[in-house]
């Protein structure tokens, strides 16, 4: 039933099984491509478009794009690279991200993103949207200034039902992340810890603890994002 | 309240899938889907109320305050802007006292913006209640509103009625169909019923060889050969869906309109062949919210056509089963887009898919499924009856056939041509009585604009593809602010928001042109524009944000002195406006802003 395909990411050799996302099946060959969206055995997202590539000489989405036997991905380039830099900055002009006084500062991977392209000044203008705090559920702080809209709550946290703890609320530029307040009331500690570890950002903040991880053993302070799968194969 | 809001979820057996309708229908019913309504619905249906609102929320004509007894919508779209929006706007908020946006303080009247409402050649246009008002000026809104202070029904503001099937009872519309010429295919002449009968005397495949040796190509903008769709479509071993695409919601387009009003049931047939020849039972037509205005007579068709043993069970004697319903949609342009179109048909917010799956695999309701525009399925028909050679006669090589064209903007004779591909632009304007222009804007926003010097260049799928949006603009508009301004404003409004880029980028590149169009720009606005529309261009997922930045590049291109007439030759200029900045507190207290250049 597995079939084993080759391909190359930069013109290294690859194999995985075929179908499999190309964002995976990178990671389980040690290449890391950079997400914000994707976690693995989610359904695909595609909405951060960080991991864009090249397919074949295309523009694709890796954690879309099932990999098939002989494709040829370009990730690691100049341009690309710059995209997914632009795509940081944009992300940061677009919210209100203040890190410093952050809780998921070091655990942030928008802001490990910002730290590996080195963002220093976005080139864009701000947007300086006015976003809530919706801080009337029991368990939960949504901090919606914070949202990055990478729709992994939405898909992961459900409750026991599988009915959508979270949602989206508006489209274009009044999206917003939305939670239902009568679900959120019953939601378990685990259920709240699964949906702040889910959150690639600090949108989502389980309330009454804060700041556990100090200075020094947070996510990132050690290695920069990423480093966990590039060293897989070395 | 409950009662009510119980009896439509009833309506629709408690389906989540049916949750446009039963959305639709609470609006309808109440000028809202307010709280109380969400958390019903939820509860009825067994799913979350955030749910129900992530659908409310995306659709325009979906609101969560009650709307006036006379909802009024007005099309804010590039040519109704041309034809007198502005002062038609100025009218109704002067009688009415109140602002776009809002509400009388009895509840009577409230007013509304609204994206294109696919009345271009008969701007400006509104509608009320849902009923359209074409060809408003300010003598004609005094009228309306007087009316509705009296209480009139909107349907009795008028009583001149467009021509053909504008003027059947069950329309009654005051629209005009404009057509202006008319071709073999779909303008042409059509008996009812012939194309299905000898359809349903072929083999599917020869039905699908046929249509491919048309090399009919889809024609809502994208192109793609419609043989080769329906083949896909037809390998997969699943039950399947047809669906149609009649959200039309590309800015200068309404030549769907003019179908649906005058070729409803060839449409009709066109699904019907295309479900015999893929082998599916059900089809669909999706239909824009602003068009609801023909529910009564489409329906009717409906029925007429089972009437006719031209639809429902063993059509024609020829134990083929296929039914079709309609499908409304409430307010987003992006649910054009097949895969946005197929989530919306579903319940949901109007979200294109990844892709893959691709809807020939995965469709609507998980299974495989074609999306074909409104104009596509009637050339079939027609294809079917006089054959593949006969179709292929007309046109270009890559281009056969005829395509329907909705002209509008800066012309004698707007309304619909049907043309053979081929036509230069030159001869296009010649046809429309276009003199004095300065663009033409070639398939809509996410089209091409294109300068005098390119009018040689030829309407066809190889030269200048278009789902047939084409506006003229004359020498008079202020091309940067009257169109493209218009344009980006458009896609920032229309965007899903899913991509970071094309959520926000449309945003900045908005922001970005608003700032030269205002002349606050410098010369590197213009490079950066260029260069950040190239980033959403390559990294988002659908149509709608591969060409949001369209009306910027092709105007940087083919207009660029535009541009630089308005930019200033300076390092640095902020796009932060100061007098706009203390404007509102500088009225609160009463002082004239003295701030010094
Ligand atoms: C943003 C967007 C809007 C679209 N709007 C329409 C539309 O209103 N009508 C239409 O037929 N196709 C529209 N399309 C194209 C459809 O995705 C699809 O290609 C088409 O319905 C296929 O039918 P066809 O092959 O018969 O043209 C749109 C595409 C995009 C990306
Ligand atoms: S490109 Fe724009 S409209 Fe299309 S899926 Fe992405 S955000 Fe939505």
């Amino acid at each position: 039933m597995s079939e084993t395909v080759k391909f190359t990411i930069d013109g290294k050799e690859c194999t995985a099984v075929k179908g499999q996302l190309l964002i995976d099946a990178a990671a389980d060959n040690g290449i890391y491509i950079p997400l914000l969206c994707h976690m693995r055995d989610l359904v695909p997202a595609g909405s951060c478009r960080i991991c864009t590539c090249k397919v074949n000489g295309r523009y694709m989405s890796a954690c879309t794009t099932p990999v098939e036997p002989g494709m040829n991905i370009e990730s690691n380039t100049a341009e690309l690279n710059d995209i997914r830099k632009a795509i940081v900055e944009m992300l940061f002009v677009e919210g209100n991200h203040f890190c410093p006084s952050c809780e998921k500062s070091g655990n942030c991977d928008l802001q490990a993103l910002g730290y590996k392209y080195q963002m220093m000044v976005p080139r864009f203008p701000y947007a300086f949207e006015r976003r809530e705090l919706e801080a009337s559920t029991p368990k939960i702080f949504l901090e919606k200034n914070r949202c990055i809209f990478c729709k992994r709550c939405v898909r992961l946290i459900k409750d026991e039902q599988g009915r959508s703890i979270f949602a989206f609320k508006g489209r274009g530029k009044t999206l917003e992340i939305n939670i239902d307040k009568k679900l959120a009331a019953n939601m378990s500690d685990d259920l709240t810890m699964k949906a702040m570890n889910a959150c690639p950002v600090g949108a989502i903040l389980k309330k009454e603890v804060g700041f556990i991880n100090s200075i020094g053993t947070r996510k990132y302070d050690k290695e920069p994002i990423g480093s966990d799968i590039e060293k897989i194969h070395q | 309240m409950k009662d009510k809001i119980l009896s439509i979820v009833e309506n629709y057996e408690r389906d989540p899938g049916r949750l446009m309708d039963i959305l639709l229908d609470v609006q309808k019913a109440f000028g809202c889907v307010s709280c109380e309504a969400i958390g019903l619905i939820a509860s009825e249906l067994k799913i979350s109320e955030v749910d129900v609102v992530q659908t409310r929320s995306f659709y325009h004509f979906f609101t969560k305050e009650p709307v006036g007894k006379y909802a009024v919508y007005l099309n804010n779209s590039v040519v109704s802007g041309f034809f007198g929006m502005k002062e038609v706007a100025d009218e109704f908020e002067k009688q009415t006292g109140i602002k776009f946006g809002q509400k009388t303080a009895d509840g009577l009247i409230s007013l509304h913006y609204t994206a294109c409402i696919g009345m271009s050649d008969q701007e400006p246009a509104a509608l009320i209640n849902s009923v359209v008002f074409t060809e408003l000026n300010r003598e004609k809104v005094r009228k309306i509103v007087a009316d509705m202070r009296e209480g009139k029904a909107v349907e009795a503001m008028f009583s001149q009625y467009g021509d053909g099937v504008n003027a059947h009872p069950l329309v009654k519309s005051m629209v005009k169909n404009n057509i202006r010429k008319t071709g073999k295919v779909t303008l042409g002449e059509y008996t009812p019923g012939k194309g299905l009968a000898k359809a349903l005397n072929m083999e599917s495949k020869a039905i699908i060889q046929e249509v491919k040796d048309s090399n009919l190509r889809g024609r809502g903008g994208a192109g793609f050969p419609t043989g080769m769709k329906w083949d896909f479509c037809a390998r997969e071993n699943d039950s399947k869906y047809v669906l149609c695409n009649a959200d039309e919601g590309e800015p200068g387009t309404f030549k769907d309109r003019v179908l649906l009003t005058e070729r409803a049931a060839m449409m009709f047939e066109g699904m019907t062949i295309a479900g015999y020849a893929i082998g599916a039972k059900e089809g669909v037509l999706y239909l824009r919210q602003e068009y609801v205005y023909l529910k009564n007579y489409v329906e009717n068709v409906l029925v007429e056509l089972r009437n006719k043993n031209l639809l429902g069970k063993n059509i024609l004697g020829k134990g083929f089963d296929f039914d079709i319903r309609v499908q409304f949609g409430a307010g987003a342009y992006v649910c054009g887009e097949e895969s946005a179109l197929i989530e919306s048909a579903e319940g949901k917010r109007g979200e294109p898919r990844n892709r893959p799956p691709f809807p020939v695999q995965k469709g609507y309701k998980n299974k495989p499924t074609i999306v074909n525009n409104v104009e596509t399925y009637c050339s079939a028909v027609k294809i079917i009856e006089n054959g593949a050679a006969w179709y292929k006669a007309m046109g270009t090589t890559e281009s056969a056939g005829t395509k329907l064209l909705s002209i509008s903007g800066d012309c004698k004779n707007p309304g619909v041509y049907e043309i053979e591909w081929g036509m230069t632009i030159a001869e296009m304007l010649e046809m429309v009585g276009a003199t004095d222009v300065q663009a033409v804007q070639v398939a809509g926003p996410s089209g091409i604009c294109i300068p005098p010097a390119q009018f040689n260049r030829k309407i066809a799928i190889e030269d200048l593809p278009t789902g047939g949006s084409m506006i003229v603009i004359g020498k008079n508009r202020d091309l940067l602010k009257d169109v493209v301004l218009n344009f980006m404003e458009f896609f920032e409004d229309e965007s899903c928001g899913s991509c970071v880029t094309c959520r926000s980028f449309n945003m900045i590149l908005r922001k970005q042109i608003e700032k030269v169009v205002e002349g606050h720009g410098i010369k590197t606005d213009i490079e950066n524009m260029t260069a950040w529309s190239e980033i959403i261009r390559k990294t988002t997922r659908c149509g709608l944000g591969q060409t949001s930045s369209n009306p910027i590049t092709t105007t940087i291109k083919n207009f660029r002195e535009l541009y630089d007439k308005r930019v200033k030759d300076v390092d640095y200029q902020s796009d932060f406006d100061m007098h706009k900045a203390v404007a509102e507190s500088c009225e609160v207290v009463g002082r004239i802003p003295n701030i010094h250049e």
